[in-house]
């Protein structure tokens, strides 16, 4: 029996239980309000990130400090979806200040990636 | 065709989380790094599919003129002012995510629900704050602005009063959906990151500019909240954890609490430090010879370098010198305190732009352990992360630091300019110990002096 066969054999029993088989419906549905969804995909992350993190060696703290430089210009998808036509025009305020933080960044993702690359290749063991 | 988009976006998260655990080893790190450029790729891609009718030529233009940018400053900047780069890439996060904030309130034809409103608001502030207080931070480290903290009576309060009116208008913004209360609220949050950092000194800007990193990381998430977007959420919450844990690190690495670096303490402990007993202790010094004459007859040489070694470029020579030690037969290792650099991991880049291969330079926690069986120390450009009061003394400002315990080893080489008292104002009794000899002058010319001698 899952949730929703539950619910409903209780508020059948009992009509008061009504307000517990809606809950178990909105479940069963997938209603859930989307913020919710990424507020746990949120949680999550920051549990994956600190893992992952605590197991960078502290010799790359500086190459890991200038990647996550870099991958915080995936705000360039937040910047992108701003640069649009409205209206049928390509030029409004909307579009001007997408761009400026789309220029933003991609300074940082480019300059993020290729200093990392630059540090990174300077890592080398003993020849010989 | 919108789970296709869904797919894409998770996969380039996944793409990001590689990229962040390659940096586990050396070996690893240059191919995560790509796996973070596929995923950047991939995301960007993903999103100019999905966005309706996007003004392609200006998007083009901001891209390019981005890339730019970026590649100049990663190709020419020194590995000496990382800590400012990244500060400025900081500010740059921050100000992306006001400008989109801004923007996304006056698009024309969306409305944002209540919870996109919170959303908008938190993603606003964070953003706002983290770029201002990046460029302060910047400013500090780069020394455009003095690196002295800045203090004032009521301090404190005021900061609360500017965030508690932030609040308010953010409040208001949400009850009336007016431009003007939202842009009130950016405009505050933009003073009070100012705010909170001018108390802050100098020394404390590596914890100032991992913290600044986390923020950047909560700004990206909040705006990918708005947006409803994965991609966006995942890969600012992880951003967000790493650089927490930086600062976690370096606070624990000084022996400080992060509220108490926050609050800006440490000038003030400073001022009062007792710069140790006063009176005349003896000392003994030497030649660059007589050191050169001591490691070339030694087993083993463990070198503990500290952020006067880049400041004085002997990097490169100190690489020679390793070298030189190493053909007659020397075991050397380069021993690396967590606060070592101006960033966390800043020596070991150093370390590794003169050449130094990485497998010979080892954390305190690997090395502390070997002191007691190594014949000489050499200490150069480094002083309070050696200092023993650390260990021994509990009325030391900084007792309960944890150090390098170079005072172990049978000989201990201390490369200085004087005797003059290290960043924290303290005198260090292991320059004093009958087991210690000073090489005073330029780190760069002793190195090159003892190379000279030992070949």
């Amino acid at each position: 029996m899952n949730a929703t066969q539950v619910a409903s054999a209780v508020a059948e029993l009992n009509p008061v239980a009504e307000l517990p088989h809606q809950a178990a419906t909105m479940v069963a549905h997938a209603g859930v309000d989307p913020v919710i969804i990424s507020f746990t995909v949120f949680v999550l992350a920051i549990f994956v990130g600190y893992h992952v993190v605590w197991n960078v060696t502290p010799a790359l703290h500086t190459p890991l400090m200038a990647v996550t430089n870099a991958i915080s210009g995936i705000i360039i998808v937040g910047a992108l979806l701003q640069v649009v036509d409205i209206g049928g025009s390509s030029i409004t305020l909307t579009s001007v200040l997408g761009a400026i933080a789309v220029f933003l960044a991609s300074i940082n993702i480019f300059g993020g990636f290729l200093v990392t690359q630059r540090m990174l290749q300077m890592f080398k063991k003993k020849e010989r | 065709m919108q789970n296709v988009y869904a797919l894409f976006y998770l996969a380039a998260a996944v793409l990001f989380i590689l990229a962040l655990r390659g940096l586990s080893s050396p070996v690893s790190a240059r191919r995560g790094n790509v796996y973070g450029m596929v995923g950047m790729g991939l995301a960007a891609l993903t999103t100019l599919a999905l966005a309706a009718n996007p003004v392609w030529w200006l998007i083009a233009g901001a891209v390019a003129a981005g890339a730019a940018v970026g590649a100049w400053r990663a190709r020419t900047v020194a590995m000496t002012a990382m800590p400012e780069l990244v500060a400025a890439m900081h500010s740059l996060v921050g100000l992306a995510a006001v400008l989109i904030a801004i923007a996304a309130i006056y698009h024309d034809g969306v409305h944002h629900m209540p919870v996109q409103q919170v959303e908008l608001f938190i993603g606003a502030f964070i953003g706002a704050i983290t770029f201002t207080a990046s460029v302060v931070a910047w400013g500090k480290l780069s020394g455009r602005f003095a690196a002295k903290p800045v203090r004032f009576a009521g301090q404190h309060l005021i900061n609360l009063a500017i965030a508690l009116a932030m609040l308010g208008f953010g409040i208001a913004y949400f009850v009336s959906e007016s431009h003007a209360a939202f842009l009130m609220m950016v405009a505050l949050a933009l003073i009070l990151g100012v705010l909170l950092i001018v108390p802050i000194g100098g020394a404390d800007m590596p914890v100032v500019v991992s913290m600044l990193n986390s923020y950047s990381g909560w700004a990206a998430a909040g705006i990918g909240f708005t947006l409803d977007n994965p991609v966006l959420i995942i890969a600012g919450a992880c951003v967000g954890a790493s650089g927490a844990i930086l600062s976690t690190i370096m606070c624990r690495a000084m022996n400080r609490s992060l509220v108490s670096v926050l609050l800006g303490g440490f000038g003030a402990q400073e001022s009062t430090a007792s710069s140790g007993d006063g009176g005349e202790k003896g000392y003994k010094s030497g030649s660059p010879e007589d050191a050169a004459f001591l490691m070339g007859n030694a087993e083993s040489v463990v070198i503990v370098p500290g952020y006067g070694l880049a400041v004085s470029r002997a990097q490169h020579a100190l690489n020679e010198l390793a070298e030189a030690l190493e053909t007659r037969g020397v075991k050397v290792r380069y021993a690396i305190h967590p606060v070592a650099g101006r960033m966390p991991g800043h020596m070991n880049v150093l370390l590794a732009e003169a050449e130094v291969p990485y497998d010979k330079v080892l954390e305190m926690e690997e090395i502390n352990n070997e002191f007691a069986t190594t014949d000489v120390v050499l200490v150069i450009g480094a002083n309070d992360v050696v200092n023993p009061a650390a260990k021994n003394d509990p009325a030391s400002p900084i007792y309960g630091m944890p150090i390098l315990e170079a005072h172990k080893a049978r000989t201990v080489l201390v490369v200085k300019r004087s005797m003059n008292a290290g960043y924290a104002g303290l005198d260090n009794d292991l320059f004093y110990l009958d087991k210690t000899m000073m090489v005073f002058g330029d780190a760069k010319k002793v190195v090159e002096e003892m190379l000279h001698n030992v070949n």
